[in-house]
């Protein structure tokens, strides 16, 4: 069987359609830096995680640290309680704060690690101690409105 | 009391019109498969199938992805800005691309260009004999001339709507970033930290690659059904284009349905 034009064509298309996929999944997908290589496991519980959802960004100082792993509903509780996977490569000491936030007013919600001073570092599987639950705008205007009516009566 | 009658007389032949050729297209599609190990083994027959359908709608592919990605950068902008989050313009273009665009847009090309293209050919070799005559030379038509179209065009459609997809993405930046001044950092990171490559880049490779085989399987099924006339012949085609259409949307909901229910 000899080579003809018509192979060169059907190769190049091929190669053509591999690149686009390619594409896709390196520039537009950021496959490359989507898995980050060794990651530990944190666990947080919340009372209230109100959007956060799973895969949502970790992020401490801004950075993406991580990712949400699992979440699920504690019924010895009745708490969230959230699993989430943190790089190998930035340790957080034992007493680091999770915080459920907003980017933005409208934005995704994520999970905020302020770190603490402990002098030991959390290991794989630990829970977190302290935990600050997301910011309900129902809640916050609810609360608003029953401090104005408060105030009304001393005017 | 006569035109009633025939009306529903008329009614009951279009249905069980309808159910014989399903039938018979489910029976087509076994033999299809079938014959594809003798077909696959002449690598040369497929080639040639995937050069006609695959390369000679790389062109159509490639300016059409541009433009739909130049009109989404343009309008996606246009009401994006508006609510002050120009520089998500990247996610915009690119989910709606990888999602659904790109596969069922390039569906719809691939189905009028090749589709209609595969269906006159075997349709005109039914018409003129030459299938009869290939089955008396002991030549199985399904093997020599359906199983090569059918996988030339299931092979092709995923790549040219991968094409579709990144030439469209190409466009939005053309337009958001190099035109109107998106920033190209947002553009870009906002893009891909929005952009999964399980559940949107493989989903939508999956979807191309689901609507290629009904395409593919309408386009050969409607030639090799089709009364070997000329208005046959050409009534085949529309049935192809209209039918092929109409399978890639409603595959598009139910596809769409199964893997983006209940996520963000």
């Amino acid at each position: 069987m000899s080579r003809t034009t018509l192979d060169l064509w059907v190769g190049l298309f091929v190669v053509i359609g591999f690149a686009a996929l390619l594409f896709l999944s390196l520039q537009v997908g950021n496959l490359a830096g989507a898995d980050i290589g060794d990651t530990y496991t944190i666990s947080a519980r919340f009372d209230n995680i109100g959007g956060l959802k799973v895969r949502a960004p970790v992020k401490s100082a801004g950075v993406v640290v991580g990712r949400v792993h699992e979440i699920r509903f504690d019924t010895g509780s009745y708490r969230a309680e959230v699993r989430f996977t943190v790089d190998k490569r930035y340790p957080f000491p034992r007493d680091t704060i999770a915080t459920i936030l907003t980017s933005g007013l409208l934005g995704e919600q994520y999970l905020g690690l302020e770190p603490g001073g402990d002098v030991e570092m959390l290991e794989d599987g630990q829970a977190l101690q302290i935990t600050q639950s997301a910011v309900v705008l129902e809640k916050l205007i609810g609360q608003f409105l029953f401090n104005k009516a408060a105030e009304e009566p001393t005017n | 009391m006569n035109g009633v009658l025939a009306a529903v007389r008329k009614l009951g032949a279009l249905v069980v019109d309808g159910v014989w050729r399903l039938g018979f297209a489910a029976r087509f599609f076994m033999l299809l498969l079938l014959y594809s190990g003798q077909s696959l083994r002449r690598v040369h027959l497929t080639l040639r199938e995937i050069y006609f359908s695959g390369v000679l709608s790389l062109l159509i592919i490639v300016v059409s992805g541009l433009f739909v990605g130049m009109v989404l950068g343009l309008q996606g902008y246009e009401t994006l800005q508006r609510f002050g989050s120009g520089d998500a313009l990247g996610v915009l273009v690119a989910l709606s691309l990888t999602r659904e665009l790109g596969p069922v847009v390039a569906g719809l090309l691939f189905a009028s260009r090749a589709g209609s293209a595969v269906t006159a050919e075997i349709g005109l070799m039914k018409a003129t004999e030459q299938l009869k005559a290939m089955d008396m030379m002991a030549v199985n038509p399904i093997a020599r001339v359906v199983a090569p179209r059918f996988w030339g065009g299931v092979i092709s459609m995923p790549l040219l709507a991968a094409l579709f997809s990144a030439m469209g993405v190409f466009g939005g930046w053309l337009i958001g970033v190099v035109f109107i001044g998106v920033d190209e950092g947002a553009f870009w990171s906002q893009m891909q930290a929005a952009v999964d490559f399980r559940f949107d880049i493989l989903n939508g490779v999956i979807k191309s690659a689901v609507f290629g085989v009904a395409v593919a399987l309408i386009a050969v099924f409607e030639g090799y059904d089709c009364t070997p006339t000329a208005e046959g012949v050409s009534r085949a085609i529309t049935r192809t284009v209209v039918s092929s259409a109409l399978a890639i949307l409603a595959l598009d909901f139910i596809l769409t349905s199964f893997m983006f229910r209940g996520q963000s």
